[in-house]
């Protein structure tokens, strides 16, 4: 059954700074990982050890903000005792929930931590109600997070067949594959999101300015090549330009952010427990604008959701920030697909 | 060892499909496996159709199993799920955890896929619990993680079976898949209105990067590898490592060229060393064995070199 819309305002913090930023500028809630794979963004300087994670905990919470911490990698036989170290650390810490993607971490949460609020994670890949309600039978999990990969219709229908509450992307990087079933970085470097917790990762990434162009390369293969006037971007793997029947283009997707702010009215209406933004990896100065942006759209929306109109401000704000400086509803539009 | 084919990724003309596995009831396979598990738009065979080649290849002797779809999006995705799964009459393989729901729900023993991530032993045993009989490793796992799951599973309590394991072998790897269908994006096509231009690829439409290098391989909403994984170079590793079961995945030509060498490689008339260059011919690409290593999978190491142990990838 639907939930009144909470439309929670749910932001990345990538470190102590966008943490604060965030809180600062509106979010409700804050997500984070620590400084290691457990996470789904585990790149270098990024993340939170145990010194900033107190002081973090205590600056959202101390502004009665919520921090959902990420320990949504899928644990491995020889280290599966890190997974359960930081479900540990999240629980005596206080965190307001865990975000998990992986159903044994979520058993030993439940059985160790009993009163842990458990959110499935996008790298779960439910997409169906059958499997929302297989996490919630067994592990009690209070919301799930869908990956991009449904219209909105789709989504309704799984809000009309779940008690659980309901969480979508609205801004940020587009995942174009389903999320927690992607292993293309893998096949092209051997470190997966689900395993390693990055795609694309760092070490695997070569710039090289060539006389044809700005050349981007993951583990030697080229992702993409840059005319002298053209930005280049990070090689993310599905948004290079590649060959297909000796036609050049984004063959699986272009360096697009999602935004799908022209639909929070619909979001409302579904009840929508919170809405996420992605970046995780990105600057505290993009956390701010971001920020601010979104909670001034979600307080217009809950104000009046018939004469909600997206302000060409916001738009141009969000512009800038984007990735590829170009916007997507993705999936929400069904066209996109 | 048992040899498996598994379900057909690819969508193929309805006379190709029914000739194929008309043939592959005579090929020397243990199991085989059926079923649309890529995309719900493609009809030209429907549960009946699968459930008639299935009481075929059951008569042939073969071990069949019902592959459920992967990416679960809409009301009647889930209606030919409980089709699937309540006819009753050969084991399922589940895909997604909706699909583990409902197999555990009717209390009936089922196949754990390959995209239910299970990627440690707590998971693993929570499966075989709820009635896995088998399980298909991700197909990014390598050979150390495997043996390192087994080591740590605990045999049931009151099961008289050993979950079985079972290998991608052979085949291009699936490795992604997407609300997006990119056959119909490359056609500059809607997917509502893609016009099937899957079945003028029969293999999967090969991506190269603009050096030219085969990298990937779309078939409609999955991203597969353009280099064919295959290990049968390696097949004296996998009793080590506590494989059962080796999968061979449908390719539109040679593919029973492809399950007689493997074959051979099963009962010994054949040595590991001497496989690919029998398969090569037969091939619908140059092969990659990286993920068994734990390396990237596009890699491939021709001959049985000793790997450096480390943390897996």
């Amino acid at each position: 059954m639907s939930n009144p819309a909470l439309l929670e305002l749910i932001c990345p913090a990538g470190s102590l700074p966008a943490l604060k930023t965030a809180v600062d500028n509106g979010a409700d809630g804050v997500y984070l990982g620590l400084k290691d794979n457990t996470n789904a963004r585990n790149f270098s300087g990024l993340n939170f050890d145990e010194k900033s994670l107190v002081e973090g905990i205590r600056y959202a919470q101390g502004k009665r903000r919520k921090v959902l911490m990420a320990l949504n990698t899928y644990p491995q036989p020889a280290t599966l005792s890190r997974w359960h170290k930081a479900v540990d650390t999240a629980a005596s810490l206080g965190v307001d929930a865990i975000i998990l993607a992986d159903p044994g971490l979520m058993d030993y949460a439940r059985k160790t931590h009993p009163q842990l609020r458990l959110h499935l994670s996008v790298q779960g890949s439910a997409t169906s109600y059958e499997a929302v309600n297989f996490y919630r039978e067994r592990f009690g999990i209070q919301r799930a997070v869908l990956p991009r990969v449904l219209s909105l219709a789709q989504v309704e229908n799984v809000i009309d067949n779940t008690e659980v509450e309901i969480e979508l992307f609205g801004f940020g990087g587009l995942c174009v594959m389903v999320e927690g079933r992607c292993l293309l970085s893998s096949y092209a470097c051997g470190d997966s999101p689900n395993t390693f917790g990055a795609c694309s990762p760092g070490h695997a990434v070569r710039w090289e300015q060539t006389p044809k162009g700005m050349e981007t390369r993951l583990n030697g293969v080229l992702i993409d090549r840059y005319a002298n006037n053209e930005k280049a971007g990070y090689p993310t793997l599905c948004k290079g330009r590649f060959e297909v029947q000796g036609e050049t283009y984004y063959a699986l997707e272009e360096p697009t952010s999602l935004n799908s702010m022209d639909m929070l009215p619909e979001m409302a209406r579904l009840g929508i427990a919170a809405i996420k933004i992605e970046g995780r990896q990105r600057s505290p100065a993009y956390v701010a604008q971001v920020t601010q942006v979104w909670r001034a759209a979600i307080d217009a929306v809950k104000k009046n959701r018939e004469t909600f109109k997206t302000q060409p401000a916001w738009q141009a704000a969000l512009a800038k920030v984007s990735e590829g400086s170009m916007n997507t509803l993705g999936a929400y539009y069904r066209p996109w697909k | 060892m048992k040899l498996s084919l598994g379900p057909l990724l690819y969508y193929w003309s309805r006379e190709d499909t029914l000739a194929f596995y008309e043939q592959a009831a005579k090929w020397p396979l243990d199991i085989v496996y059926l079923g649309e598990t890529v995309c719900s738009r493609r009809h030209l065979l429907r549960l009946p159709d699968y459930l008639e080649l299935a009481e075929k290849l059951s008569a042939a002797g073969k071990e069949v199993v019902l592959s459920s779809q992967t990416l679960i999006e809409s009301e009647s995705d889930l209606k030919a799920l409980r089709k699937l799964i309540t006819d009753g009459r050969f084991k399922v393989e589940a895909n997604e955890w909706g699909a583990v729901r409902l197999l555990a729900e009717a209390r009936l023993t089922f196949v754990a896929g390959p995209t239910l991530n299970a990627y440690n032993p707590d998971t693993l045993a929570m499966l075989a619990e709820m009635g896995a009989t088998r399980w298909v490793p991700p197909v990014e796992m390598p050979r150390e993680m495997i043996k390192d799951m087994l080591a740590a599973l605990q045999p049931l309590p009151n099961s008289a079976t050993w979950i079985e394991t079972e290998l991608f072998g052979y085949g291009r790897l699936p490795l992604a898949f997407s609300a997006r269908c990119f056959t119909a994006r490359h056609y500059n096509l809607q997917k509502d209105d893609c016009q099937f231009r899957c079945l003028d690829h029969p293999d999967g439409l090969v991506l190269t990067s603009r050096e030219g290098e085969d990298f990937l391989a779309i078939n409609g909403i999955q991203t597969q590898s353009a280099k064919v994984m295959s290990l049968a170079h390696r097949f004296d590793e996998f009793a080590a490592a506590g494989i059962d079961v080796l999968r061979l995945s449908p390719q539109a030509r040679n593919m029973h060229r492809v399950v007689e060498i493997f074959r051979a490689l099963a009962v010994g008339d054949i040595k590991p060393a001497q496989a690919p260059a029998q398969l090569d011919r037969f091939m619908p690409a140059a092969p990659c064995d990286g993920y068994w290593l734990g390396e990237a999978g596009m890699a491939f190491h021709p001959v049985n070199t000793p790997v450096t142990e480390g943390e897996p990838a």
